[in-house]
């Protein structure tokens, strides 16, 4: 630990000894690990209550009368309600199960999209969007007559306001689909105007928050925010759950996204009525055991508390922005003012690729490549990236490792 | 706290660590390829595609009046294995009839894949130094891409994919 950074009342040995998998070697080294924004690691509390739920109360939910049943209903929907505390939702209804963020966010693009929406109405979105949020409204545009309109960037990896604005004020645009903070630059859009000019303009906003969750408290209401989706496995959760959240009044409106089990009210052969809100978008069995780890998760990451989580990560972020700046040929990606602890970055002389290969050996892992940012990168004129980026477990220390590191790949190619 | 991935004086270097994959003639041949760029003529080409990292390869192909791959020439974008890969093959694929380039590109696929390659003649030995992706699953396609690309010109496609 690097003590010129102290974070009050954090301390990371402390957290690190909660995370299993980081006493792991790689290639005979410590690992260092460089690639949370990308899938975070999950700690002991995670783990043990996913174990814990199939050792002692597992049973499917919403469907059996039976006491193990309900007892899982039980564990399942106080997730529901953790995760409506944390994103200060108005009601735990309003908080709808998924995958994952994709999964999210085709939910609105189906049921919002092709259930509200009209043809010839358009959605915006920024040139900094994860694929997730460019895919699916592709998709809505080509089978549903909308249109598909692009906020521009500007060279510092932020978004182009005046562009944004312009792009809204034919009032055509009916959803504006925008991230909290970028998967590749690390950056944190103005959510509050770009909410506020979208609404002065008649349209709703999805905001994907997918990596902003994981480092900033969230406060959908607050923000004004219409829809806000985030992924489980990001925020120190497991895999294969992800959450919807949308205002009650819009999940109303929506028609169902998948039909079978738990979304129905009654099924005949003639027709079928639909399940109240939420149940209504969870069609089948859900990931149970996962929710119950998200719940952990969740319940992890309050009790460190998101001041102490922000304060250690800037900290972190801004040791990497100066350890880097020192490296001969190293361009870091983006001079936001706002951002987090994600940094893209390239290095004269070496392919990504073979940065990260070089890192590996090193024991350091990061990821490299295009970040399913491909637009983004074209318009940056780049064909890929290498990306370090942090969580509430990373240290200075790694941070010093990933910049000796990164000296000795540029030696070694330059 | 110790101090993790740093080697110390006396422990092996980056080089001792790497140098399985990126032998001196990669790098050499990654930093200043011969045969990149695009031919003048060129009565085959195809693009070569790695969605997964991003690498992009197109590969022009020049025949001879006997039907032999007189030269070939590539654009390439990409790390350095792709790239040494991409000239590597145009060297050691020009005078040789289509049907004998697509046997190389098998051979060539499995010595990546394997590390092995029990039929090299002297000729794919100088694909040999490539031979140490295998050890690097994620990489092996940076390797076969410009192949996948040739084959696909040969063919008179128009692309292809090393997925
Ligand atoms: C900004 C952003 N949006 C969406 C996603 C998609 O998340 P998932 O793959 O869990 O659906 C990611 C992560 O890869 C992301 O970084």
């Amino acid at each position: 630990m690097n003590d010129a950074f102290p974070a009050v009342g954090f301390d990371v040995a402390r957290i690190r000894a909660d995370f299993p998998i980081l006493a792991q070697t790689v290639r005979g080294k410590p690992l260092v690990f460089l690639d949370s924004a990308a899938s975070a690691q999950k700690p002991r509390a995670v783990i043990d209550a996913m174990v814990n739920c199939m050792e002692t109360q597992y049973a499917n939910v919403h469907r059996g009368l039976h006491w193990m049943s309900e007892r899982t209903t039980d564990a399942y929907e106080a997730t529901r309600d953790a995760v409506a505390a944390l994103l200060h939702a108005n009601d735990r209804t309003e908080i709808v199960f998924t995958r994952n963020s994709t999964e999210a966010i085709n939910l609105v693009a189906h049921s919002y999209g092709r259930g509200i929406m009209k043809a010839g109405q358009a959605v915006l979105i920024s040139e900094m969007e994860h694929h997730a949020n460019i895919v699916p409204w592709q998709m809505l545009r080509d089978a549903h007559g909308t249109e598909l309109r692009v906020a521009a960037v500007t060279e510092s990896g932020e978004l182009d306001m005046e562009d944004y604005a312009a792009k809204l004020a034919d009032g055509r645009v009916a959803l504006v689909a925008i991230t909290h903070m970028s998967n590749v630059f690390g950056t944190y859009t103005p959510i509050e105007r770009i909410i506020r000019l979208a609404h002065e303009n008649g349209a709703k906003v999805l905001v994907d928050g997918s990596q902003a969750v994981v480092h900033r408290r969230v406060d959908v209401q607050a923000l004004g925010a219409d829809f806000y989706v985030f992924t489980g496995h990001k925020l120190y959760g497991p895999t294969g759950i992800g959450v919807l959240w949308a205002r009650h009044e819009l999940l109303e409106a929506m028609p169902p996204f998948m039909g079978g089990g738990d979304m129905i009210g009654s099924v005949s052969f003639e027709r079928s009525t639909w399940a109240h809100v939420p149940h209504k978008f969870e069609a089948g069995t859900p990931a149970i055991i996962e929710a119950i780890g998200l719940k952990a998760a969740i319940g992890y990451v309050e009790a460190i508390g998101y001041e102490a989580i922000a304060a250690h990560e800037a900290a972190l972020t801004d040791h990497a922005l100066a350890r880097l700046a020192t490296i001969e040929g190293l361009r870091v990606i983006g001079r936001a003012q706002d951002r987090g602890g994600v940094v893209s970055f390239t290095m004269q002389g070496a392919h990504a690729h073979d940065i990260a290969t070089l890192l590996d050996r090193q024991g350091v892992a990061v990821r490299a490549g295009h970040h399913c940012a491909e637009p983004l990168m074209r318009r940056l004129g780049l064909d890929s990236t290498a990306r370090a980026s942090f969580g509430i477990y990373t240290t200075h220390e790694e941070i010093d490792v990933l910049a000796a590191s990164l000296e000795r790949v540029r030696e070694f190619f330059v | 706290m110790n101090r993790p991935g740093v080697s110390g004086p006396g422990t092996t270097t980056l080089a001792d660590d790497v140098g399985d994959l990126y032998q001196q003639v990669i790098l050499e041949h990654g930093r200043n390829p011969r045969h990149a760029g695009r031919l003048t003529a060129f009565d085959a080409s195809a693009k070569g595609d790695n969605p997964m990292c991003g690498d992009r390869v197109e590969v022009f192909v020049k025949y001879a009046a006997d039907g032999t791959v007189a030269r070939t020439g590539f654009e390439a974008r990409g790390c350095a294995i792709s790239i040494a890969s991409a000239d590597l093959m145009a060297e050691v694929v020009a005078g040789r009839a289509p049907a004998d380039t697509r046997a190389m590109f098998e051979t060539f696929r499995h010595m990546a894949q394997t590390g092995d390659c029990p039929d090299c003649d002297a000729t794919m030995e100088k694909l040999r130094p490539l031979a140490g992706v295998h050890d690097y699953p994620s990489r092996v396609k940076c390797a076969t891409l410009p192949w996948h690309a040739l084959m696909a010109a040969l063919d008179g496609k128009g692309s292809a994919t090393s997925e």
